[in-house]
């Protein structure tokens, strides 16, 4: 896995710049949630695209972790995966995320995604950990195919699974 | 589940007859009280176990059963490569080799008191714990690689711990079949700065003394009476582990397709083991067999040298270490007849019974011990694997309590200040990287270990030895 850096931002396929998506205010109550597991915990992402349900499921990956409102973002990374289908795809978003975090020390509050059939860009936006600063919770070990799921429900785009930790 | 749909074999085994699809039938070892509160998805996972290509005798689940990826946690199962048998990712699961070391300290509990915030406060400053935790030596590309082929044996020979600590592990502390060619670059690189690190959410370094001895023999093997403090620490091959289990979800899910294989379920994730991608994740999750022992190794001697510094007049040595997350090749009888099998064990420890050449000369007679975690606030258990586990559960037993509650119950129900003053009016000394993770990780989130003691003991599967309680713990 290749992981792209600040400095090679024109490289990521998306523009750092560009307007933030996922994120933003459009409407919608909630961005991102966590469930209950009995041993571990769901994450869930919505969105009014595929994309944003993937991003708002990284925000929900790292709330598990941290507390993402203290996470600012001053560096980027960027991933690019690929898979046999969308919910695969998820996991391996979530997961390279995860890898880079483990690598870099790192943690993330904003994200963006670009899907291309079963092909993802994805940029992060955070800063080195600092555990406590960003509240350090527990770490997760991987995101499963557990009640994974990418869907359309009452008009907006969910994508979720159980992670490990 | 009800246990009127499930035939009684006995009060603490019962079968989920062979239906369908299923090539053995399932087999949970359990008192009806723990059947009760087991959760249905149990059964399901168990069928769907039972369902892989080359299974032997049955699928079990150990008296701490519950739902997990493919296999359900407290799963075991074992596949003959010469019948078209299988490995799969899902019976390993993501924290591979997850498991339990047990020092002795050679002091008393009286002994240990007077100083015990000392030797607590060190332990938690200088053990490795939490989120994004750094160990104290980094490791490059070509160490990585000798780490994942040496296990405990190469942390021993680079200077943590002592040759004798290896004779109290399984495997002598180092898996053969590890091929670090097999494990991804990014596996490596997520290794570099963790060598040495306990991790977070349910694993902890925990200070405890005998309370209770309910086997003699067997606890003066093991050189342990009322009131010996020991030292337990429980931790991974973290994120190396994590990673092969990321990589090989993906590859051998996608063999399954490739095989064709009958996978009820994706996490199943599988491959005949005979197979190029079967061969494959073996040669990598034995690696992170070794990651994982080479950790605790590592552990092991930072505990040593703070237990000495703060108490000189202490002695730290092995009492055994066990794994969870593995799958091991291992000869057992099947229908009277020896077979070299792949032994699947997803949360669920190896308890082989008396005899087996790979225990220390000092247990050969009594059995391996088999070390139970159980909450920060109740009792551990070390237990002695038995004869008839071995004959009926390819020499298993139960890994823990599990959870009663989700962890976001938990953090709506406690507060991990109040979980720790709680426990110090119990005189157990708590310290935590996480107030939230130590609320998550509350007493009264798990079910009641000794339950499910008791019924690993009167299945046979392993039989009590003693009861630990914690003085102090460090949690992740």
């Amino acid at each position: 896995m290749r992981i792209l850096r600040s400095e090679d931002r024109w490289s990521v396929g998306i523009r750092p710049d560009a307007e933030t998506r996922g994120q933003g205010d459009k409407g919608l109550t909630v961005q991102y949630e966590t469930f209950e597991h009995q041993a571990d915990i769901g994450i869930r992402g919505f969105g009014t695209t595929v994309d944003e349900a993937f991003a708002n499921a990284a925000a929900a990956l790292y709330s598990v972790m941290v507390d993402i409102t203290r996470v600012e973002q001053k560096e980027f990374r960027g991933v690019n995966v690929t898979a046999d289908d969308k919910e695969q795809l998820l996991v391996e978003w979530l997961n390279a995320l995860l890898a880079v975090s483990d690598i870099e020390r790192m943690v993330f509050s904003k994200f963006e995604v670009r899907i291309e059939e079963n092909r993802l860009a994805g940029t992060a936006w955070g800063e080195h950990l600092d555990r406590g600063k960003h509240r350090a919770n527990v770490e997760v070990k991987g995101a499963t195919y557990h009640m994974l799921g990418v869907r359309q429900e009452n008009g907006r785009y969910v994508a979720q699974c159980v992670v490990d930790v | 589940m009800d246990p009127r749909t499930l035939t009684k074999i006995n009060d603490y085994c019962w079968e989920i007859p062979q239906t369908g699809d299923m090539n053995v039938p399932g087999r949970i070892f359990a008192s009806e009280k723990l059947i009760v509160e087991m959760d249905e998805k149990v059964r399901e996972q168990v069928k769907n176990v039972a369902c892989l290509p080359g299974i032997q005798t049955a699928s079990m689940a150990m008296p701490d059963a519950h739902w997990g990826y493919g296999f359900p946690i407290g799963g075991v199962a074992a596949f003959d490569p010469d019948e078209g048998g299988i490995i799969s990712m899902g019976g390993v699961g993501f924290d591979i080799s997850c498991g339990v070391r047990t020092m002795k300290t050679g002091l008393m509990k009286e002994e240990v008191l007077p100083r015990l915030e000392r030797l607590v406060d060190q332990f938690y400053n200088r053990v490795p714990a939490g989120v994004g935790s750094e160990g104290l030596i980094k490791l490059g590309a070509a160490q990585i690689d000798e780490m994942l082929l040496g296990g405990a044996e190469w942390a021993v020979k680079k200077g943590y711990g002592v040759k004798e600590d290896l004779e109290y592990i399984e495997e002598h502390g180092r898996v053969d079949g590890a091929d670090p060619s097999q494990v991804s670059e990014t596996a490596k690189k997520r290794q570099y700065r963790e060598m040495g690190t306990l991790g977070s959410g349910n694993h902890y370094l925990e200070v405890q003394f005998v309370d209770e001895i309910y086997d003699e023999q067997a606890g003066q093997a093991m050189g342990l009476r009322k009131g010996s403090v020991v030292v337990s620490v429980h931790c991974g091959s973290r994120g190396l582990g994590h990673q092969i289990g990321t990589d090989y979800l993906r590859s051998l899910a996608n063999a399954a397709q490739r095989f064709k294989l009958p996978i009820k379920d994706r996490e199943l994730a599988s491959a005949p083991i005979t197979s190029p991608e079967g061969r494959s994740y073996y040669g990598a999750m034995s690696a992170g067999i070794n990651c994982a022992l080479a950790n605790r190794q590592i552990i092991t001697h930072l505990v040593r040298e703070i237990f000495i510094g703060v108490f000189p007049e202490g002695r730290v040595t092995m009492l055994y270490d066990i794994s969870h997350n593995t799958c091991k090749v291992e000869t057992h009888a099947v229908r009277g007849k020896k077979k070299r099998l792949f032994v699947h064990r997803k949360g669920a420890t190896r308890a082989f019974g008396p005899g087996q050449v790979d225990l220390p000369p000092e247990y050969r007679h009594i059995g391996q011990p088999v070390l139970i975690g159980g909450t920060m606030g109740t009792s551990s258990y070390i237990l002695a694997g038995t004869e008839q586990g071995m004959e009926v559960a390819f020499g298993s037993a139960c890994h823990g309590a599990g959870r009663a509650m989700s962890r976001t119950q938990a953090k709506k129900q406690w507060h991990g200040r109040d979980v720790v003053r709680q426990l110090e009016g119990q005189g157990i000394l708590l310290r935590g990287h996480s107030y939230s993770g130590i609320a998550e990780e509350a007493p009264g989130s798990y079910k009641d270990v000794a339950d499910v003691v008791d019924a690993a003991h009167f299945a046979g599967l392993a039989r009590k030895v003693a009861r630990v309680r914690p003085l102090a713990c460090v949690k992740g």
